[in-house]
């Protein structure tokens, strides 16, 4: 990492100042230099969002880090505040007890926190204290699973994860038009099955499939943690002698599925991977992966640093609005073998 | 008073004359719910200190009662079934199945036809009946309680996937949320309804039939039975009871998050029964106190409370929660086997006790 050239670092740091997130609509393709820059001290602001501002002290919470994906979220969270020196972060690390967790956001409520950023275990079950927050005018900052209500949250930070299904179906039909597979056996690994976000994954897959023709045979759900991944995989190779291609929603799990791959001795298929662990992009490299679905595991370090801009009253310098949007939706890019190269920075080790 | 307990208290207060007078008093119902406040204390002192007025706030205050509220009510339950020599791991899967069940598109369409209490009675009547089923199944089977529990903790959570295909489902009946959400006299309903059930625990155990019978099952339930005492339907009735609790803490936690799911009350189980332990409930059965619950409770939530105060990671938390497990553990024994000792001394003419203290009484 650190025998890159002065002049990519130098670009690395000019847009980590400037540009976190990429709208939807946007193809920008960078999703979040920093991760990539261990030396904090070479950030060199091109806008005044980063010169030091007042003091803010920003509430985070999330769901138990009970997997890579989620430890990356955390991680890169604290990176994000510890690079600003007016951030007093409050960290309060994961629980998957809603009821901690809504105890916690009441904490913060009566701390008088600036802003709060919230990666909800269950994102409705944690909508009224968002919504208490927002009244007592906390703004409140989501990530990645949705509130059920649209005045919980100032700002929401998400993956396209609808996005992903439609990235990783896409590509399933590009690569069924390539081999010219007829009538091809289609799976899918979806990941917690009660969080919406798994219920759009699946959907933009489906659609996509349809575009061309085609439609998923088998689906089972995992929950995100290796051995759940491996529980799943195996039995759905039992139920299908042959699978052309698998989709399985997370490289966490996918640990988990690839294990069960090697116990059963299969590899007929094509497997698409979410969210771009470094073990996804090794797997790439070495050819036992076909591609993975880019689920940015920094959007928690996006909410902190939005935190931030909308607690010192500060706007996103790259857009010409004068306020933080309302949305930020961050792009879902397919990584395989041609590109690897370019994402093997934002990988997270799961 | 129980009698197991007074029996414990007499013996303590017999070996004062030659003992220490803060370890007899130690030995006393009272002074184990003494020893359990300074340990709160300590805690609350700590967070004073780390946190400042941050911590020392009334709406902290609050804020933890209202997180021990649910799991409170689901440790009262718990610690009636414990005294009664079972265990039962399936709270949290019962909570989730009655939050489900009460909140489907179909339970919230009557209620809000008819009347918000609806939801309430669906959601007593789903806990009341696996209850019932655990129940049964412990008295009649026979089917070890770990056992029973345990099966309805994966078929009660597994169905509540099934009933809500694994979404989470919102409530949007007014009158419920209003009600349960809301105050009272400033103090929010979940921490008034912990409270209510906190006091009709604490006379049923200590001044009925039914509390009385309860601790005679768990000590001795040959004894029991040859006393008269209907062994196998106060059993069931213990897990009737543990459901009915159960019942209450899905609806608080339903309004607490305004939602039903089937992902509620993972891992209550541990919770509740951890916070009975340090309460200085025996696990074996027999003896047990419901304000030691209460303050077993207390002390985790508050304990929750500090380390999020402090920044402190939950990992760490969790191993703060262990070691008091453990430590609350200990001493529980070292009092019960000094308590052994004094009766022997005591009474050197009696036989000397050779079995664990609840066979004693």
């Amino acid at each position: 990492m650190s025998a890159r050239p002065p002049l990519r670092r130098r670009f690395l740091a000019g847009a980590a100042a400037t540009v976190v997130t990429c709208l939807a609509l946007t193809a920008c393709t960078s999703n979040d230099p920093e991760d990539s820059d261990d030396d904090s001290n070479d950030t060199t602001a091109v806008s005044a969002n980063d010169d030091a501002g007042d003091t803010v002290t920003i509430g985070f919470s999330g769901p138990a880090a009970d997997h890579g994906w989620l430890a990356a979220i955390n991680s890169s969270a604290q990176e994000a505040a510890d690079r600003y020196e007016d951030i007093d972060l409050q960290f309060a690390e994961g629980t998957n007890d809603v009821n901690a967790q809504i105890a916690v956001v009441e904490g913060f409520i009566n701390d008088g926190v600036d802003a709060i950023v919230l990666l909800p275990s269950d994102g409705a079950a944690l909508t009224e204290v968002a919504i208490q927050a927002m009244d007592a005018g906390i703004p409140v900052i989501n990530v990645d699973r949705e509130f059920s209500s649209p005045f919980a949250a100032r700002t929401t930070v998400l993956g396209d994860n609808y996005g992903m299904g439609v990235s990783a179906g896409t590509y399933a039909c590009g690569l069924i038009e390539e081999n010219d597979i007829s009538d091809p056996v289609i799976a899918e690994i979806a990941g917690i099955d009660a969080l919406p976000l798994t219920q759009d994954r699946s959907q933009g897959f489906a659609d996509a499939l349809e575009s061309c023709g085609e439609e998923v045979d088998q689906r089972q759900a995992a929950e995100f943690t290796v051995e759940s991944g491996e529980e799943v995989a195996a039995s759905l190779l039992q139920a299908e002698d042959k699978i052309d291609i698998i989709w399985n929603h997370d490289d966490d799990q996918g640990v988990g599925v690839k294990a069960a791959f090697e116990n059963a001795g299969r590899d007929e298929f094509f497997f698409i991977g979410g969210a771009g662990s470094c073990n996804a992009m090794d797997w790439i490299e070495d050819g036992s992966m076909e591609a993975t679905v880019i689920y940015p595991p920094t959007q928690a370090a996006d909410g902190i640093k939005l935190a931030r801009l909308i607690a010192q009253d500060k706007g996103m310098s790259d857009l010409v609005q004068v306020e933080v949007p309302k949305r930020v939706v961050l792009n879902a890019p397919v990584v395989s073998a041609d590109n690897v190269d370019e994402y093997r920075d934002l990988c997270f080790e799961s | 008073m129980s009698q197991d307990s007074a029996r414990v208290e007499q013996a303590a207060l017999e070996s004062d004359k030659e003992g220490n007078p803060v370890l007899a008093l130690m030995r006393t119902s009272v002074g184990r719910n003494a020893g359990l406040v300074v340990a709160l204390l300590l805690i609350v002192v700590v967070g004073v200190i780390t946190a400042g007025e941050q911590f020392a706030s009334v709406d902290n205050g609050l804020t933890i009662l209202r997180a021990a509220s649910v799991i409170g009510v689901v440790s009262i339950g718990m610690t009636f079934v414990i005294i009664g020599g079972g265990i039962d791991l399936s709270v949290g899967a019962i909570a989730a199945l009655a939050s489900v069940w009460s909140t489907t598109v179909a339970t919230q369409t009557m209620a809000e036809d008819t009347h918000w209490l609806v939801i309430v009675g669906v959601a007593m009547a789903v806990a009341l009946a696996c209850g019932l089923i655990n129940g049964l199944l412990v008295a009649y089977g026979p089917v070890a309680p770990f056992i029973a529990t345990l099966a309805m903790l994966a078929s009660a959570r597994g169905l509540a996937e099934i009933i809500a295909n694994r979404r989470t489902q919102i409530v949007r009946v007014d009158g419920f949320n209003d009600f349960l959400r809301g105050d009272f006299l400033g103090i929010s309903v979940l921490i008034w309804i912990f409270a209510l059930v906190s006091v009709v625990g604490w006379v049923v155990l200590n001044r009925t039939t039914f509390g009385r019978r309860t601790v005679a099952v768990g000590g001795n339930p040959e004894a029991a039975r040859l006393a008269g005492i209907n062994v196998k339907r106060h059993t069931v009735m213990l897990y009737v009871l543990v459901g009915f609790c159960c019942g209450i803490a899905a609806l608080m936690i339903t309004a607490r998050t305004t939602t039903g799911s089937s992902t509620h009350g993972v891992l209550w189980e541990l919770d509740a029964i951890g916070a009975v332990v340090i309460g200085g409930t025996l696990l074996t059965g027999g003896r047990g106190t419901v304000v030691g619950t209460v303050f077993g409770v207390l002390i985790f939530q508050t304990l929750f409370s500090v380390f999020v105060q402090n920044n402190l990671s939950s990992s760490a938390q969790q191993v703060a929660r262990g070691a008091i497990i453990v430590l609350a553990v200990l001493l529980q024994q070292r009092l019960a086997g000094s308590t052994r000792t004094s009766n022997t001394s005591t009474r050197a003419s009696a036989p000397g006790p050779t079995a664990p203290p609840t066979s004693v009484a």
